[in-house]
């Protein structure tokens, strides 16, 4: 396939696996930040395949794991009211919330549909003037310009009945916000390709400067990932700190200026609380005040009490990278895909299902 | 309905008293009547159906096999085909998989209110299509109306019987270490091509379903190499990875699996990338998994190659005493990862 294939190619894999053989001299950590990252490398039974030296930790950058257990809860709460048709990406449907899960509403009748982009949304807003439309817009900087550019539309043809849930998160307050913990381990960051092809390379140069850490953006395909460990480890070796760009096939060092206008049409930044990790200041977007009648959570009164996690979950230490899943005492008995006790276990891009679903032992 | 999927229909429609199936048409009285006489019964005719009874009088013989199944598909039109070739080639496909070769099908429809007649009537009509390519007769069925919002257009279910094959001994407690596992086709095609057309999900393809008869394909397969075929299954819903977990389950054996043997189109593949499917998953209808003795693989594989609907079979894997009770693969790019059996159903993605 054009553009893929060249990039699972085995004679280039092994090439790259030579080298980092080669280079790698002492131990060191490397974070992917992205939850797509996790499952191509396991998914492809890359980390074995590595110097026993690299240790490689799993990010938080999975949407469906770190968007918190009240939003879930709020996004349950709107698809159960009447003549209201909550549209979600088939990820977060069997996210448990304190209660139940939007898959468990929808069996019980409420109006839930699975859509692969907000515009769709719209569109059902549209065809159907009765109905509340809600479009549950969570993820990072990536999905972020498309939820924005819906509320642009929805605001152009003077829609009444569409409106969003916003739950967006941002990547480098997060990557702060793990380098900032006293248990931190990481040496080295891949971050996340396609994140950067929105925002551009600029956030990151003074956080490998502050941290010292080198930061590689990387893409999602065996090739690239090994091709950004070597990046990442030859820095290391090196004593560099620089930001390097592995995924130039994708990510420009400005990003994409027509998508982050149109975020910062529709969005401001403010605090979030992350599930699992806590409360990151200026760490997610969401709909500002001008466009608030297109705010689901001000359109439809929204007074949700915070609801608490299950204190069972270690989700906070696996997404800051201080745990693998199978350190953790439930992993496959007590949480499975199946019967979750957080979102990590859910999500194709979360940590605990690619080690449920691919992981040899 | 999408319109470039609607079959050309051969035969003209009938007149009927109405455009849409109407609660009467499942009352039992003059319309159901009118529906079976000059829907139903003209179609599928046959000495059975002429008589027009409760039920059929069959004279068997011998050992033979009985599989029923419910078919609820949507969208009910999809590219390639409609929920009427599924229904039969499915039921036929079960009795195959016994090693049975399906002879007497029932056939009943549990339609919501609302169905467009000329709906019913294609897939009326592609029904006697599949039926004939399977080489099976309707001998007896039912059908009921239910009110708008209680059904999805139309829902049908297929029993059939058939006699086992004398060759055949098909169980899974065959199934040894050293055995070889070979798939009948691309991989993933079905499940593509109804998610290509699914509300929301709409995307241009030139993908269609993959449903086809597998009866005569396992006629020919037994009787070349009878007892050395251990186990069939198709591989619908769930994919080649759940049957290849069920039968590492239930032997407590290893299942090995090389990645880059297992065939699937081209453009297949790009839409699982896409939409974040893994297509070990996504469901097929004329595919199937054979695990058969070492010594008669390459020749059954041979077999199968030469007819034109098998001709991307290939051996996949083996039966192995290491890893027992789990499937294991080997990655295209040299790793190894488990295949795990797949929770609930699979979900698009995000990003």
């Amino acid at each position: 396939m054009k553009y893929l294939s060249e990039y699972r190619d085995p004679a280039l894999v092994e090439d790259f696996l030579n080298e980092i053989h080669k280079i790698t001299t002492q131990p060191w950590t490397l974070m992917e930040i992205c939850g797509g990252q996790t499952h191509s490398l396991v998914k492809n039974g890359i980390p074995a395949l590595l110097p026993d030296k690299i240790t490689l930790v799993h990010g938080p950058g999975c949407p469906v794991c770190v968007t918190s257990i009240s939003i879930i809860d709020e996004a349950i709460y709107l698809a159960q009211q009447p003549d209201t048709i909550l549209c979600s990406f088939g990820d977060m449907l069997r996210v448990p919330g304190s209660q139940k899960s939007l898959l468990e509403v929808k069996a019980q009748g409420a109006d839930v549909r699975i859509l692969y982009s907000p515009l769709e949304a719209v569109k059902l807003a549209k065809e159907n003037p009765n109905k509340q439309v809600v479009f549950f817009a969570v993820g990072f900087e990536t999905t972020a310009p498309a939820n924005a550019l819906s509320v642009v539309l929805a605001a152009q043809s003077a829609l009444e009945n569409y409106s969003i849930l916003a739950s967006h998160v941002l990547v480098p307050p997060a990557m702060e916000a793990i380098l900032s913990d006293e248990s931190n381990t990481i040496d080295a960051f891949l971050a996340a390709g396609h994140v950067c092809t929105i925002m551009g390379l600029d956030e990151y140069y003074p956080i490998a400067q502050q941290y010292k850490c080198p930061v590689v953006v990387t893409g999602f395909e065996p090739v690239d990932l090994l091709q950004g460990i070597l990046m990442a480890i030859n820095q290391l070796e090196k004593g560099e700190f620089k930001v390097e760009n592995q995924y130039a096939r994708s990510v420009m060092p400005e990003g994409n200026l027509i998508a982050q206008k149109t975020i910062h049409q529709v969005f401001e930044v403010n605090d979030r609380v992350w599930r699992g990790i806590g409360n990151i200041p200026q760490s997610g977007y969401d709909v500002k005040n001008e466009f608030k009648k297109y705010n689901a959570r001000y359109k439809f009164n929204i007074d949700i009490i915070a609801a608490e996690e299950n204190k069972e979950c270690i989700s906070g230490d696996i997404m800051k990278g201080l745990k693998k899943p199978k350190q953790c005492p439930n992993f496959g008995t007590k949480c499975t895909p199946e019967h979750p006790l957080g979102a990590p276990m859910v999500s194709s891009e979360g940590a605990c299902a690619a080690y449920y679903h691919y992981a040899e032992n | 309905m999408n319109e470039k999927i609607k079959v050309e229909l051969q035969c003209p429609m009938p007149k009927f008293d109405f455009d849409v199936i109407t609660m009467g048409h499942g009352s039992g009285g003059l319309l159901t009547h009118r529906l079976l006489k000059s829907g139903v019964f003209d179609i599928l005719k046959n000495e059975w159906l002429d008589q027009q009874h409760d039920g059929a009088i069959l004279n068997i013989q011998g050992k033979i096999a009985f599989s029923t199944d419910s078919y609820v598909v949507s969208p009910i039109f999809f590219p390639g085909g409609n929920i009427g070739d599924l229904a039969i080639n499915g039921t036929v496909n079960d009795l195959a998989m016994c090693g049975a070769n399906a002879e007497f099908l029932s056939l009943s429809f549990i339609i919501e209110e609302g169905l467009l007649m000329e709906e019913l009537w294609q897939i009326l009509y592609t029904i006697k299509k599949a039926a004939d390519k399977a080489g099976i007769v309707v001998v007896t069925g039912d059908t009921k109306v239910v009110e708008k919002g209680k059904g999805d257009k139309i829902f049908i279910n297929t029993s059939g019987i058939g006699h086992l094959h004398p060759k055949a001994n098909i169980h899974h407690n065959r199934i040894e270490e050293g055995d070889v596992i070979i798939v009948s086709g691309n991989i993933a095609s079905h499940g593509i091509a109804i998610m290509s057309v699914r509300e929301g999900l709409e995307f241009e393809t030139t993908i269609v379903t993959d449903s086809i008869p597998l009866n005569h394909m396992i006629t020919s397969l037994l009787e070349n190499f009878g007892e050395n075929i251990k186990f069939l299954r198709d591989a619908t819903r769930g994919g080649i990875a759940s049957v290849m977990n069920e039968v590492a389950e239930i032997t407590s054996l290893g299942i090995y699996l090389d990645q880059k043997q297992i065939p699937i189109e081209e453009q297949v593949d790009g839409a699982c990338e896409m939409l974040g499917l893994d297509p070990l998953y996504v469901a097929n209808e004329g595919v199937f998994i054979c695990i058969i003795n070492a010594e008669s693989a390459s020749e059954a594989l041979n077999l199968l190659k030469g007819e034109k609907e098998c001709k991307n079979a290939s051996i996949i894997g083996h039966v192995t005493s290491e890893n027992k009770g789990k499937v294991i693969m080997k990655s295209k790019v040299g790793g190894t990862r488990m295949v795990n059996f797949l929770p609930g159903e699979q979900l698009p993605r995000i990003c």
